[in-house]
C-alpha cells in the first residue's frame, strides 16, 4: 500500500503548482480558473488520503461536496468570463486592472 | 395690618397692567392701555402709602414673610418673600408715586408714538420689578428684581429701536451693567458660601461671624471676608447706580424717551444700588475698608460728573450728568455710614430729579423734539407752569435753604465732614466743590432754556437739520409736527399736572420728613450703624429748633454760600453777559476739551474693551476656530486620511495575481507564526 506521506506530498506539489499557476500566469484568465480548480483538487486529494488512512468516510463525503461546489463555481466563473470578454474584448490578465488604486 | 395679600396686590397690580397693555395692546387700544396701567400703579401707590402710614405712624412692626418657596437645595432655600420695614415702605412709596406721575405724563409725551401700548407695558413692568427688588426679603429675589429692572431699562433705552444711536446706547447700558452684576453675583455667592443663607434676616444676624475670617484668593494674599463681600456687592451697585468707572451707560441712556429717563434713569432704578447698600448696612458696617472705597468712588462721581454737566448742550444730558453727580452724593453718604442721609437724599432726589426730567421733557415737546439748549431760550413766557416748576426743581437740586434738597444735601455734607475714615477729607472737598458746580450747571440750564434771548428761529431749518442726533426720534414718531411750526406753547394738562404734583414734594417733603428720617428712630431695625458712629449727631443739635430754624441757619453755612457763588456766576454769564461763556471756552480750551470728551472714558472703553474683545474674538476666530478646529481637526484629519490613502493606494495594483500572492503570503505568515508559537 502506498504510504500516506506520498499522497500528502503529491497533494502539496499539486497545490504549489496551482499557486505558481496563479502567480506566474500573466496571460490567460482561463488558466487562472484552472489553477484554482487544481488547488481544490489537491485539497480533495488530502481528504481522500486521510479518509482512507483513518478509515473515516466523512472525508470522502466532504470531497463530494467540494466537487459540487467547484463545478458550480466553474460554471459561474466561466459565465463571468464570457461577460467580461464581451465587455472588454480581452481576457488577458495583465490588462484587467480596473481595481488599481 | 399688613398681610401677604396686601403686599402681593401692591407688587402684582402693575404686572397685571403690564400684561394687559403688553399682550393685548391691540385689543384694549391706546386708551385702554393707559387706563389699565395707570389704574394698576395707582392701586400700588395708594396701598404703598397705606403701608407707610401703618409703619411710620401707627407703629406697625416690620413684616418679614416668605410667600413661596421656589426650590430647595440642601439647606439653601430660594424663596419669594417680602420684608417690609420703614426702609422698604419708604422706597415703595417713592417708586410707586414717581411711577404714577410718569405714567400720567406719558399720555401727553407719547401721544403720537406708534409704540404707545408697548411703552405703558414696559413702564408698568418696570414698576413691578422695582417693587419686587425693594420689597425682597432675600438675596435671590433681590437679584431677580435687579436683573428685571436692568432688562426693562434695556428695552426702554432702545424703545425707538430704529435709531442706531438708541440701539448702541441700550447695548452699552446692558453690557456695562453686566460688569457690575458680575461683581454683585460674586458677592452674593460669597455670602452664601460663608453664611450659607440667602435670607436677609438670617444673613444679617450671622454677619458678625464674618469678622476676622480671611479669604485667600491666591498665594499668601489674604483679604478680610467682609471687605471682599461688601466691595463685590458694591461693584453691582456701581453698575446699577452708575458710579465711576461704570457710569458711562447713564448719559447714553438718554436716547430713550424722556419719561423713562425720569422714572428709571433718575428717580428709581439707578438708586437701586444706593438702596441695596443701605439695606446691607449690617454687612457694610463690618468693613471700614469697603466704606472708604465707597466714599472715594462716590466723591469722584459727585464732583467730576457734575463738571461734565457744565459743558453739555443737550438739555437731557445736563440733567443726566446732574443725576450722576447726585448719585455720587448718595454714595458718599453711604461711605460715611450715613445710610439714612443717603436714603433721604434718594427720596428727595427722586422727586426733584423726576420733576426736572419731566420739565425737560415738557420743554422738548414744546420745542418739537429739539433738545439742544443753544437753540432754546426765553421759553418762560410761553410755558409758565413748566418754567415755575423747573425753578422749583432747580432750587431743590442746588439745595436752596428750605427746599427738600437742602435738608438732604446738608445732611450728607455734614456726615462726610464728620466721617473719620480714610478718604473722608478728599470726599468732603469733592462734595463741597460739587455744590458750587451743581448750582452753576443747574442755573446754566435754566437760563439757557427759559431766559435770555429766543434762539429758536422760525426760518432756519438748516441748522435744525444739523442736529440729527437729537432729532432722530422725529422721523419715527412725530412726523406730523413739521419743522418748528408756530411758537412754542405750554404742554397739555397731563404733562403739567405731574410737574405740579412733583414740585410740591420737591419743595416741602424735606422739611417734614428730615426730622424723623435723619434723627428720629424711623429707620431703627432697618438700617444698622455701628456703635460710636453717629455721623449726623452734630446736625441733630442744629436741628433741635425745627426745620425752619435749621433752614435759616443754612444761610450762614458754607455749602449755601458755595451754591450762591455757582448761582451768581451762572446768572452773570448766561443772563447778563453771554459773551463771557464763549471767552471762557477759548481761554479754558484744554479743560473744555477734557470735559467735552468726558475724561475719555468712552474712548478708553471703546479702545480697550470693545476693540479688545473684537481683537480677542478675531484671535479666537483665526487661531482657534480657523487654525485649530477647522484647520487641524476637521480638515486636518480628512487631509491625513487622504494623504495616507494616497500612499497606500499604490499597493492596489488591480492585478489579480498580486492579490492572490498577498493572500498566500499572509496565510504563510499566519500559519508560520501559529506554528512557531505552538
Amino acid at each position: 500500500m502506498i504510504p500516506l506521506n506520498w499522497w500528502l506530498i503529491l497533494a502539496a506539489m499539486l497545490f504549489c503548482i496551482s499557486v505558481a499557476g496563479i502567480f506566474i500566469n500573466r496571460k490567460n484568465i482561463i488558466v487562472l480558473l484552472m489553477a484554482i480548480e487544481l488547488m481544490l483538487l489537491s485539497v480533495n486529494m488530502n481528504f481522500v488520503a486521510f479518509s482512507r488512512y483513518l478509515d473515516d468516510m466523512a472525508g470522502q463525503v466532504f470531497v463530494f461536496f467540494i466537487l459540487t461546489v467547484a463545478a458550480a463555481e466553474a460554471a459561474i466563473g466561466l459565465a463571468i468570463l464570457v461577460v467580461l470578454f464581451r465587455n472588454r474584448r480581452t481576457i488577458n490578465v495583465g490588462e484587467l486592472d480596473s481595481l488599481r488604486g | 395690618m399688613i398681610t401677604s395679600t396686601l403686599l402681593l396686590t401692591i407688587a402684582l397690580s402693575p404686572l397685571v397692567g403690564a400684561i394687559i397693555a403688553g399682550l393685548f395692546g391691540k385689543q384694549v387700544g391706546r386708551g385702554g392701555a393707559h387706563t389699565v396701567t395707570i389704574l394698576g400703579v395707582a392701586i400700588s401707590t395708594a396701598l404703598s402709602l397705606y403701608v407707610l402710614k401703618l409703619i411710620a405712624m401707627d407703629g406697625h412692626p416690620a413684616v418679614n414673610m416668605s410667600i413661596y418657596t421656589w426650590f430647595e437645595i440642601g439647606s439653601i432655600k430660594a424663596e419669594v418673600g417680602f420684608l417690609v420695614d420703614s426702609l422698604s415702605a419708604l422706597m415703595m412709596c417713592v417708586v410707586t408715586s414717581v411711577s404714577l406721575m410718569v405714567h400720567i405724563y406719558t399720555i401727553g409725551y407719547m401721544k403720537d408714538d406708534p409704540g404707545y401700548q408697548r411703552f405703558f407695558a414696559y413702564i408698568s413692568l418696570f414698576t413691578f420689578a422695582m417693587l419686587m427688588l425693594v420689597m425682597s426679603n432675600n438675596f435671590m429675589q433681590l437679584f431677580f428684581g435687579w436683573e428685571a429692572v436692568g432688562l426693562v431699562s434695556y428695552l426702554l433705552i432702545g424703545f425707538w429701536y430704529k435709531r442706531p444711536t438708541a440701539i448702541f446706547a441700550n447695548l452699552k447700558a446692558f453690557l456695562v451693567n453686566r460688569v457690575g452684576d458680575f461683581g454683585f453675583l460674586l458677592g452674593i455667592g460669597m455670602l452664601l458660601a460663608y453664611l450659607g443663607t440667602l435670607d436677609y434676616a438670617t444673613a444679617f444676624a450671622r454677619a458678625p461671624e464674618l469678622v476676622g475670617q480671611t479669604f485667600t484668593p491666591w498665594g499668601s494674599t489674604e483679604w478680610a471676608v467682609p471687605t471682599v463681600i461688601c466691595i463685590l456687592l458694591f461693584i453691582g451697585a456701581m453698575g446699577k447706580s452708575a458710579q465711576v468707572p461704570l457710569h458711562v451707560w447713564l448719559p447714553d441712556s438718554m436716547e430713550g424717551p424722556t419719561p423713562i429717563s425720569a422714572l428709571i434713569h433718575a428717580a428709581t432704578m439707578v438708586t437701586a444700588g444706593i438702596f441695596m447698600v443701605a439695606r446691607m448696612s449690617p454687612l457694610y458696617e463690618l468693613s471700614e475698608t469697603a466704606l472708604s472705597f465707597i466714599l472715594v468712588i462716590g466723591a469722584i462721581t459727585a464732583l467730576f460728573m457734575g463738571l461734565i454737566g457744565v459743558v453739555q448742550n443737550d438739555i437731557k444730558r445736563v440733567v443726566a450728568y446732574s443725576t450722576l453727580s447726585q448719585l455720587g452724593y448718595m454714595t458718599v453718604a453711604l461711605g460715611a455710614s450715613a445710610y439714612s442721609a443717603a436714603i433721604f437724599h434718594l427720596m428727595t432726589h427722586a422727586f426733584f430729579k423726576a420733576l426736572l426730567f419731566l420739565g425737560a421733557g415738557s420743554v422738548i415737546i414744546a420745542m418739537h423734539h429739539q433738545q439742544d439748549l443753544r437753540r432754546m431760550g426765553g421759553l418762560s413766557k410761553y410755558m409758565r407752569v413748566t418754567w415755575i416748576t423747573a425753578w422749583v426743581g432747580t432750587l431743590a437740586l442746588i439745595g436752596f435753604p428750605g427746599t427738600s434738597g437742602f435738608f438732604s444735601k446738608d445732611a450728607i455734607l455734614i456726615a462726610v465732614q464728620h466721617a473719620e475714615r480714610p478718604g473722608a477729607t478728599f470726599a468732603y472737598i469733592c462734595v463741597l466743590l460739587g455744590v458750587a458746580i451743581t448750582a452753576f450747571y443747574s442755573f446754566r440750564m435754566l437760563y439757557l432754556a427759559f431766559h435770555g434771548k429766543e434762539r429758536f428761529g422760525h426760518d432756519n431749518d438748516h441748522a435744525h437739520d444739523a442736529h440729527h442726533d437729537d432729532h432722530g426720534a422725529h422721523d419715527d414718531h412725530h412726523d406730523d409736527h413739521g419743522h418748528h411750526s408756530g411758537p412754542p406753547h405750554e404742554s397739555p394738562w397731563v404733562v403739567t399736572l405731574p410737574l405740579i404734583l412733583l414740585a410740591i414734594p420737591s419743595l416741602l417733603i424735606g422739611a417734614f420728613t428730615a426730622g424723623p428720617l435723619l434723627f428720629g428712630n424711623f429707620f431703627d431695625g432697618a438700617i444698622f450703624v455701628a456703635e460710636g458712629r453717629a455721623p449726623l449727631a452734630e446736625m441733630a443739635q442744629h436741628f433741635e429748633h425745627g426745620p425752619l430754624a435749621f433752614a435759616l441757619h443754612g444761610f450762614i453755612t458754607v455749602p449755601v454760600w458755595l451754591a450762591l457763588i455757582g448761582f451768581g456766576v451762572a446768572t452773570y454769564i448766561y443772563l447778563f453777559n453771554p459773551a463771557v461763556a464763549e471767552k471762557a471756552k477759548q481761554v479754558l480750551a484744554p479743560i473744555h476739551r477734557i470735559l467735552d470728551k468726558k475724561y475719555g472714558f468712552d474712548e478708553l472703553y471703546q479702545a480697550l474693551f470693545a476693540r479688545g474683545s473684537v481683537a480677542m474674538g478675531k484671535l479666537f476666530w483665526q487661531a482657534g476656530d480657523q487654525a485649530v478646529i477647522d484647520g487641524a481637526l476637521v480638515n486636518g484629519s480628512a487631509g491625513l486620511v487622504a494623504r495616507t490613502a494616497f500612499a497606500i493606494r499604490r499597493l492596489q495594483s488591480g492585478f489579480l495575481y498580486h492579490y492572490a500572492f498577498m493572500m498566500i503570503l499572509g496565510l504563510i505568515v499566519v500559519i508560520g507564526a501559529f506554528a512557531l508559537l505552538q
